[in-house]
């Protein structure tokens, strides 16, 4: 689609805050049965009806124009509603109804939301004076504020589970709506700051060990991490043509790739029985997102276009592409070696970073964010690094949510997110993801996972563990 | 594209763009525009430098005399360009534009009247445009393209998120329009709205046979987005606006408001067990229209004391309107519903608002299924030996009826008593339909008690259509 509206509004967040009374149209294209008012044409003479501020006038929003410009604006939208509609064209957003214009007419106040029930990071920090700060802005791509928080209104979130509430639509949604952004970040990061830097490193020779696990207990090791291309809209966002655009970059990519990483792609959309089957068996297949969480923040559309899995000959590296962000990577092999799986997760990595990079495009990346991800929890590093493990003795032990809060990790049942463990089999991996590098998660993992079976040995024996509760990392 | 005020480190572009658009009334057919991109992009990989104070927005931090030199040399740059009436591509640098024939939905699959209505030459020519809210096409279509359909049952697959849709889009709309109420043309016909309940005749059912009689239509509130596009504010709107009218009504008619966030447990369970409580819509039709957001926030539910005329706010529609009772006594439930409908519009027009309606598409709501009466007249009835007559289904076909099960569309009968509406919305006015439904409950009615003596019964001639 074509990126008309939404001139750089954030331009104006690093000028003096500007005075909500003179708000302009989001889309200003929209006089009924007018020729639009051309940023550099439009006069204080012109029609009432026209309710277009130049876009020119939002861009410099200094005092001088300001003043000029800030009379356009004031003009309210005067949205009439004759019988016969004249048809603007207008290319706007394809989705994200929050682009109707005539929340405008209504005061802050009333369109807040009701969060008096809701238990999300995006509740905790969204205030009506911020809301009111924030809904008229919008990113380059027409991403408002109520896209962003719309997965948290409508999931009021959990007493126990501490949800995040709201997602980015394109790279420029954490300057654009940082004031909401930021604090949300904070919490969910402990307590990283808007002036902290994050530490990118994917030198699997950094990591120290990894390779020594013991088998008898770790049963498969695992790394993860979602990237997102740089120039298009995130999948909340995105419209059909960008997610093909998507794909169809990165199976020319992954395609390239050789050796041990040589593999092939699988549409979702073209797949025949048996693929499918084998990828189930393999569990590799994804499926259309059920979650609540994901389907109301609207990555759940056009399902199952675009979307694809990829893997390589030895089913040891995995690419998803478009299912919650443009692409989730994956290294995992049986066994406990995790510096095989970290080094194979770090080359395939560069590569396709390059490959990428071969075609004009890079990965959306800052100092402060490290890699941009759709939700604020995966920013940064967005690396989950974790072992399939058998703890039976010490999941029981009373300690054992202590020492895992020491050690930086969390666990999980073998299922994913939200399952129970089975077995006493647990998948431990990394709390963080922001603040640390990959390599330094990966060592957190590595080194708790060995003190863990140390531990389960020992008890296992009958003896004490007292002496091997570790420090706070 | 061009460039202004680069530092190269950070990348920052002016990017001046232009683009056709089709727009006939031109001479050229195409009206070029210019639109100011500003951009800010930290460049790189991890390991080049980042700044993220830019030079331009350092421009405007600057000195007055400085800020306006720079912004007259910009402004004279765009404005030359845009005299020029030369177009320049838009940039692919940060934002892809894509033809229209990388947008249209991969639609191979699918089994709905928008899928089968929806040419690539439609999409090309639709998709560009929105209604003066902001309304898209591809927001219109997105629950036919996210539900494929089902092989028997062909669902419409597109809503309106406006009055303004149904024009806007009416290459798309007329059609899906035409196609799912049987050849109804919006372009040339026009649809008769009757609210006169004077005019039924013999509305009371032998009462042996039906169990339960129910009207029930939808309404929307003119000026306010419908519920796949309104704003929590307009939606709160709505809620104040019909709440308030609601409230003016008297006699049999009046009744209480329970909203669905402020409801107490004991309230909330006398709707339960009353049948009245709707719940958070789960069927991806609905939620993939956006139908959904914001739940449970400006919904409720009123009803009048005698609990036999029904209102729920902002669940699919703007206003859900039901006038039920047992038994079946459908002229006393159809007069009910007749008044309950004019009294709440009178009520509405004193404070200056009114209902959506025009004489090509009757009344407007969100599903273009819905159109024109928006009405569904429908009993419960014990029909055991008819419903296993093999001229069951014709003979509800020829009589413009169909059957559900008792709990409402997509379930099975049970005991052999089912739910028999009327099929038709659009096209008949409101007192046709019910005399219709009526007319045929009657015959079934008659068929059940001759299968119970023996004797043999007759499928009845189809009605006729406006066709």
């Amino acid at each position: 689609m074509h990126w008309e509206s939404g001139v750089a509004v954030e331009l104006g967040s690093h000028l003096a805050p500007h005075s909500t009374k003179t708000r302009p149209a989001l889309n200003p294209q929209q006089t009924p049965g007018h020729e639009r008012c051309h940023p550099l044409t439009a006069k204080l003479s012109d029609s009432p009806q026209c309710a277009h501020p130049a876009s020119f006038g939002r861009l410099i929003r200094t005092p001088e124009l300001g003043l000029v410009c800030s009379f356009l604006g004031r003009k309210r939208i005067f949205v009439s509603f004759p019988k016969e509609t004249k048809n603007k064209v207008n290319a706007i957003m394809p989705f994200g109804n929050t682009h109707n214009l005539l929340k405008m007419n209504y005061s802050a106040e009333q369109e807040y939301p009701d969060l008096s029930k809701h238990n999300n990071h995006m509740a905790k920090v969204l205030t009506s004076e911020m809301y009111e700060n924030l809904r008229d802005k919008q990113t380059p791509s027409g991403f408002t504020l109520d896209d962003v928080i719309q997965t948290g209104v409508d999931n009021p979130g959990h007493p126990f589970i501490m949800t995040v509430g709201c997602v980015a639509g394109d790279e420029e949604t954490y300057e654009v709506f940082k004031d909401l952004l930021d604090p949300v970040i904070e919490d969910r990061h402990g307590g990283y700051k808007p002036t902290d830097t994050h530490k990118t490193d994917l030198n699997p020779d950094n990591l120290q060990g990894g390779d020594d696990l013991d088998p008898d207990y770790v049963l498969s090791s695992r790394v993860r991490t979602g990237r997102s291309v740089r120039g298009f809209c995130l999948p909340p966002h995105c419209s059909r043509g960008e997610r093909r655009g998507i794909e169809k970059l990165s199976i020319e990519s992954l395609s390239a790739l050789e050796g041990d990483l040589n593999g092939k792609y699988y549409a979702l959309k073209d797949m025949t029985d048996e693929e499918q089957q084998q990828l189930i068996d393999d569990h590799f297949l994804f499926d259309k997102p059920v979650s609540p969480l994901l389907l109301a923040s609207g990555m759940g559309r056009d399902w199952p276009d675009a979307r694809g899995i990829w893997h390589n000959d030895n089913k040891t590296f995995l690419v998803w592409v478009n299912e919650e962000d443009h692409l989730r990577v994956i290294s995992m092999q049986k066994g406990g070696n995790m510096r095989e799986v970290f080094t194979r997760f770090c080359t395939g990595l560069t590569q396709i970073e390059s490959l990428f990079k071969d075609k004009g495009h890079e990965f959306m990346w800052n100092e402060h964010l490290g890699y941009v991800l759709t939700c604020p929890s995966n920013l940064g590093t967005g690396l989950r690094g974790g072992v399939h493990v058998k703890l039976p003795n010490l999941s029981k032990h009373e300690t054992f949510g202590e020492i895992l809060k020491r050690l930086r990790l969390q666990k999980r049942g073998t299922g994913g997110v939200d399952t129970a463990a089975v077995g006493g089999i647990f998948d431990i991996s990394n709390a963080d993801r922001l603040g640390f590098s990959e390599v330094e998660l990966v060592q957190m993992v590595v080194d708790g996972v060995k003190l863990l079976v140390d531990m389960e040995k020992h008890l296992e024996k009958g003896e004490s563990i007292d002496d091997l509760m570790p420090d706070q990392k | 594209m061009v460039s202004v005020g680069i530092d190269h480190a950070t990348r920052l572009y002016l990017a001046v763009t232009s683009r056709r658009l089709p727009c006939p009334q031109f001479t050229f057919g195409f009206l070029p525009t210019v639109h100011l991109h500003c951009i800010f992009r930290s460049s790189g990989s991890p390991f080049s430098e980042n700044k993220m104070a830019s030079t331009f927005a350092r421009i405007f931090s600057y000195k007055r005399s400085v800020r306006i030199l720079s912004l007259v040399g910009v402004g004279s740059l765009t404005t030359g360009l845009f005299l020029n009436k030369e177009y320049v591509d838009a940039g692919s640098l940060v934002r892809r534009t894509y033809p229209a024939s990388a947008e249209y939905p991969d639609l191979r699959k699918h089994n709905n009247c928008m899928a089968s209505q929806l040419t690539p030459a439609i999409y090309a020519t639709l998709c560009g445009k929105s209604t003066p809210n902001g309304y898209t096409l591809d927001e219109a279509i997105q629950t036919g393209v996210d539900n494929p359909g089902h092989p028997f049952i062909k669902t419409v697959g597109m809503v309106a998120g406006d009055e303004e849709s149904y024009e806007v889009f009416a290459e798309l709309f007329d059609p899906v329009i035409k196609e799912r109420h049987n050849g109804y043309d919006p372009k040339t016909m026009t649809h008769p709205t009757d609210l006169d309940s004077r005019k039924i005749r013999s509305g009371q059912f032998d009462e042996r046979y039906v169990l339960s009689s129910r009207v029930r239509t939808g309404r929307s509130i003119r000026g306010l987005s419908l519920p796949p596009a309104c704003t929590r504010s307009e939606r709160r709107e709505v809620e104040r606006v019909v709440a308030d009218a609601l409230n003016g009504l008297e006699g049999e008619l009046k009744g209480q408001y329970y909203s669905l966030t402020q409801m107490t447990d004991q309230e909330q369970q006398q709707l339960i067990d009353d049948h009245f409580l709707f719940d958070k819509p789960v069927s991806p039709l609905l939620t993939c229209a956006g139908m959904a957001r914001d739940w449970p926030d400006a919904r409720g539910i009123w009803h009048n004391n005698d609990k036999t005329f029904l209102v729920w706010i902002n669940e699919e529609d703007h206003t859900r309107v039901i006038s039920m009772e047992k038994g079946g006594n459908m002229k006393r439930v159809f007069e009910r519903f007749c008044t309950g409908l004019k009294e709440v519009e009178r009520l509405i027009l004193e404070k200056g608002w009114e209902f959506m309606w025009n004489e090509r598409l009757g009344y407007v709501l969100t599903c273009p299924s819905n159109l024109g009466t928006g009405l569904r007249a429908g009993v419960h009835v014990k029909l055991p030996r008819l419903s296993k007559d093999p001229r069951f289904s014709k003979i509800l076909d020829n009589l413009r009826l169909q059957k559900r099960g008792t709990g409402g569309v997509d379930t099975a009968a049970v005991g052999s008593t089912f739910d028999i509406s009327n099929l038709d919305r659009l096209g008949k006015s409101e007192v046709e339909l019910v005399q219709i439904v009526i007319d045929g409950v009657n015959y079934l009615v008659d068929c059940e008690k001759r299968l119970e003596k023996g004797q043999d019964i007759r499928v009845p001639q189809p009605i006729n259509q406006f066709k």
